[in-house]
């Protein structure tokens, strides 16, 4: 089926070129669309194959030579000349007998007759033609998208645009946080602009990306001055008259934010050039789709590079243009059995100083598992997918030198079993020190910091070590301050003393840490979060060196809460690491249903909540109704999609979560006091439902029961609560730190008081010295002992400031958590996910 | 040509936007409910929403790499397989799934359930 390769039975007399191909034989005609790298690759690869085979005709939209589109950041950012990235001058194309036609698209093709028509309505025509005419940026169909100002980033005009706007100072906003975007975001803020980076994801460069690279991404650009806005979806944007007419002002979200804007750079996308190969009835999908061979459906027709659609798949990177390329040439100059048959791509940003690569399938799938590896001091994030011994992708930040040893190994489909346990430090492990984590410590200078918390550099360290003789962690921590405040560096630090003094270090005995993921301690995790203002998860797993992407189901629970209780007001609660009672507001039970507390304040209900839970007892044929310990009713056995109707009756007749399934404050038990009781000392029934209302709603280590009893007798059980009030004819006892669980604990006598006032004052305090230094999960009774009743003494009766500030902590950290969840998920449809079915089938 | 009977039947229910990141949702079928589930990185799986210990519902428990640990008593289990992962032993049924674009299908004929020898009614939905 060669039969046009014989070919030149076309009408070479037609010709109207000047210069006629009079000697014998006639060369064939190629005439390429499409001056960029697609397509003049091509012609290089078939110019050293076959040269002479064809008589080649290239015409340009552009009114350049063919150039490196992919340096145009560098170009933007000041890095290079235009020069600089030229591929072929003219000079080139004269001395290889190329008609080059610039500044020339062209318009149509006549596939009968052979020819294309050009712009300028020059005709030329083929034995073959290929269309080489790459992408468009994709401009999002948002009001205003087509107002003067608003630039795409895909060729030298576009760069001349930027420079120009950028030369006048002001503000720019790019739309898009991918590869170009972040490039374009990068290079206008080097020219001195006001950037800003609007991006529809969660996560930078998530498709290249996984989270973990995505934020140190986020946070190194925002260190230079870029501001990153995520998850922000742009509505429209906007413009005003300036001199000289009609240009953008700013762009809006749709969250109704406004960012105002000199330029908009358009960089969400491309989308393949193919309005030519469609005009002219050549099959076409999302670009015009080829064979192996790169053949369209037009059998004297090809077409490589970003315009095509190849077994159903569009690329945008340089790397699988060339592999077409040369499969192309390879198939014009006469040769056989070459087929292009897709490409394993790899993606490198060109932002100067930040080193970022991936390449495959960091998705993963069915039986895939995770190398990680963190080195918080040097900035280092590494992950690479591995699936039956095969490296399947690969994601490094900060340290990239192994990408492309990765990269052939990956697309070799190299056996790495051997090399598992090391492949993450680098190639050469162990037979070398390349890549080993000493030899890069080692290699730092004196001046790299070592302790982000009290500013210690390495050469500090090194001098300690040597100059006092240390030897152990301990022992530089006590010299240096090192690792002394949050321990995220005591890796490094040990690294230090291995390195400075070989085989006199020793590394100190493990302490036992949060859970598999990290080597860390519970309370070295929550000091870092607090001293170096680590305010996201994902900042937490870079810098204490998590070994998993993200976390497991002990840790990241924990995590939320660690800063949840730091950064109250600031931290958005991760609704994914909670567990399932707290993110369905109710009691998972043994079945599978669940169990409904509402809440009774100090154990007070009345006639009308009464009636309430009967109606919903009966409505929603709820088979159990328990009364329980903390004073309050427990409906049993809810399906869980009936939980947000529930709510709403029992919303309607006035009462609101019981939290009865929270890490949180659960009841406030009390007896009925001095209003009936004829040994009644003080009010406890009011003390407590007071008490109830100034503690709802707050997130602990773990659950919380307070309890206050009216005289000595104690009928509350307050001696065996978390926090107890047991009521005295002089006042208030407040004791602590009880339990009346698998262990049980008498609390211990914390001070005595004489108003209601000090009571709620030491109440918020010991609420949140709990909540600041309990490890999560632990009540307050194992805490109490292992901090010691001297220890809260002091932080609380002692220091009447400190109390005052922690009571002063804690009604803060509650104006942000006494919302009813059940108000909100019934009423306002919150989460309504979490209580629907994502389809019913057969 | 007999292929009529291999030929994979997808059921289309729901668009990966649907489930939440690190999260589920559940399909209920006659067969009982399934359970899918979606990775940080965006892949979905689908296992029976049973834990193979006791039949605590997956669907409810923490999602973290290509695991869930049960709500229940803190079972893990791989989403790809079924299997409990060491020490515990088990495994609960999974359904092939298919992600086109946003379009997330089953093929539940060819799920390799386990609820077979099911002790209890699966009265749990």
């Amino acid at each position: 089926m060669d039969m046009h390769l014989s070919s030149n039975n076309g009408p070479a007399v037609e010709s109207n070129e000047a210069e006629l191909h009079s000697a014998v034989p006639v060369r064939e005609r190629l005439v390429v669309v499409g001056n960029g790298m697609a397509g003049m690759k091509t012609v290089e690869e078939l110019l050293a194959k076959a040269p002479g085979r064809f008589d080649i005709t290239v015409f340009g939209a552009e009114p350049h030579p063919n150039y490196n589109r992919i340096m145009l950041s560098p170009v933007l950012a000041g890095e290079k000349t235009f020069d600089q990235i030229v591929l072929n001058s003219r000079e080139w194309y004269d001395a290889n007998g190329i008609a080059l036609l610039t500044g020339e698209a062209v318009e149509s093709i006549d596939r009968a007759g052979k020819m294309v028509v050009s712009q300028s309505g020059r005709v030329v025509p083929y034995d073959r033609l290929l269309i080489a005419t790459g992408s468009m940026p994709f401009i999002i169909p948002v009001p205003g998208s087509t107002l003067p100002g608003v630039i795409g980033f895909r060729d030298l005009a576009d760069v001349d645009a930027m420079l120009a706007a950028a030369a006048k100072g002001g503000r720019a906003v790019v739309i898009g946080g991918g590869l170009l975007g972040l490039e374009a975001a990068n290079g206008l803020r080097v020219k001195g602009m006001e950037v800003t980076v609007v991006h529809l994801m969660p996560t930078l460069m998530e498709r290249q990306l996984d989270p973990s690279a995505g934020m140190l991404l986020q946070r190194e650009l925002e260190r230079r001055g870029i501001e990153v806005l995520t998850g922000a979806d742009t509505a429209e944007i906007v413009g005003n008259n300036r001199e000289g007419g009609e240009w953008v002002s700013a762009v809006r979200l749709r969250d109704g934010r406004e960012l105002p804007a000199d330029i908009v750079v358009m960089a969400v996308g491309i989308r393949p050039n193919m309005a030519l190969g469609k005009a002219a009835g050549v099959e076409c999908g999302r670009g015009i789709r080829v064979d192996d061979r790169m053949r369209t459906s037009d059998p004297s027709i090809y077409a490589v590079g970003e315009c095509v659609e190849h077994r159903g798949v569009t690329w945008g990177l340089v790397a699988p243009l060339f592999e077409m390329a040369k499969v192309l040439a390879h198939d014009l100059a006469g040769g056989e059995g070459a087929a292009y048959t897709g490409s394993v791509t790899s993606t490198k940003l060109k932002v100067t100083g930040v080193d970022v690569f991936s390449a495959g399938d960091f998705s993963g799938g069915a039986g895939t598992e995770d190398i990680v590896f963190r080195d918080a001091a040097r900035g280092v994030y590494k992950r690479l997918v591995l699936k039956d011994g095969k490296l399947l992708g690969a994601v490094l930040y900060g340290d990239t030198k192994d990408g492309a040893w990765y990269f052939s190994l990956l697309k070799d489909g190299a056996d790495v079993s051997a090399e598992r346990d090391t492949m993450i430090f680098g190639q050469g492990f162990g037979s070398a020190d390349a890549g080993d984590p000493n030899a890069a410590i080692a290699a730092l200078p004196d001046s790299a910091e070592i302790c982000g918390c009290n500013g210690v550099c390495k050469g500090t360290i090194v001098k300690a070590i040597t100059e006092k003789g240390l030897t152990s962690l301990d022992e530089v921590k006590a010299h240096t301050k090192a690792s002394a405040s949050c321990g995220g560096c005591s890796g490094t630090v040990e690294r230090l003393l291995a390195v400075t003094l070989g085989d006199g270090f020793t590394a100190a005995p493990k302490v036992k840490p949060m859970c598999k993921c990290t080597r860390h301690t519970h309370d070295q995790v929550r000091a870092a979060i607090v001293d170096r203002g680590l305010k996201t998860m994902a900042e937490v797993f870079q810098a204490m060196e998590w070994t998993t992407p993200d976390g497991c189901a002990s840790c990241r629970p924990a995590l939320n809460y660690y800063l949840l209780c730091a950064w109250p007001g600031e931290y958005r609660d991760d609704y994914q690491s909670r567990y399932i009672n707290e993110r369905a507001h109710a009691n998972i039970q043994k079945d599978g249903t669940y169990s409904v507390v509402p809440r009774m304040w100090g154990g007070l209900t009345n006639a009308a909540e009464l009636r309430a839970i009967a109606d919903v007892v009966d409505k929603f044929a709820i088979p159990t109704v328990k009364v329980t310990g903390g004073q309050r009713i427990d409906l049993f056995g809810v399906k869980k999609e009936d939980l947000p109707a529930v709510w709403a009756d029992l919303n309607a007749a006035g009462m609101v979560s019981g939290h009865a399934y929270a890490k949180g404050l659960r009841t406030v038990k009390t007896c009925v006091g001095s209003e009936w009781c004829r040994f009644g000392t003080q009010d406890s029934t009011g003390l407590g439902v007071k008490l109830e209302r100034m503690t709802w709603g707050t997130w602990t280590p773990h659950k919380v029961k307070l309890a206050v009893s009216g005289c000595p007798r104690n009928c509350a059980e307050a001696t065996i609560k978390d926090l107890g009030v047991v009521c005295i004819d002089s006042g208030y006892e407040l004791h602590v730190g009880g339990n009346g669980g698998l262990h049980v604990r008498a609390c211990d006598l914390l001070v005595r008081v004489g108003t209601e006032e000090e009571v709620l004052e030491y109440t918020g305090a010991f609420m949140q010295l709990y909540r600041e230094e309990a490890r999560y999960l632990e009540r307050t009774a194992p805490w109490v002992e292992r901090v010691g009743l001297d220890h809260i003494k002091a932080a609380l009766v002692e220091d009447p400031e400190r109390r005052r500030d922690l009571n002063a902590r804690f009604l803060f950290s509650q104006t942000f958590s006494q919302d009813d969840p059940w108000a909100e998920r019934a009423a306002k449809g919150v989460d309504r996910h979490e209580f629907n079915l994502l389809a019913e089938v057969g | 040509m007999d292929t009529a009977a291999s030929e994979t039947v997808w059921t289309q229910v729901g668009s990966i936007d649907d489930i939440p990141v690190l999260g589920s949702r559940v399909v209920r079928t006659p067969g009982g409910d399934i359970a899918l589930f979606r990775t940080a990185a965006d892949e979905v799986f689908a296992l029976e929403d049973a834990c193979p210990h006791k039949q605590g519902p997956l669907s409810q428990g923490i999602v973290h790499g290509r695991r869930v640990t049960c709500p229940l008593h803190s079972w893990v289990i791989e989403l790809a397989t079924g299997e409990a992962v060491a020490p515990d032993e088990g495994r609960t049924g999974h359904v092939p799934v298919r992600v086109e674009g946003r379009s997330v299908s089953l093929a539940l004929a060819e799920a390799k359930l386990s609820r077979g020898g099911c002790r209890k009614a699966c009265g749990h939905v």
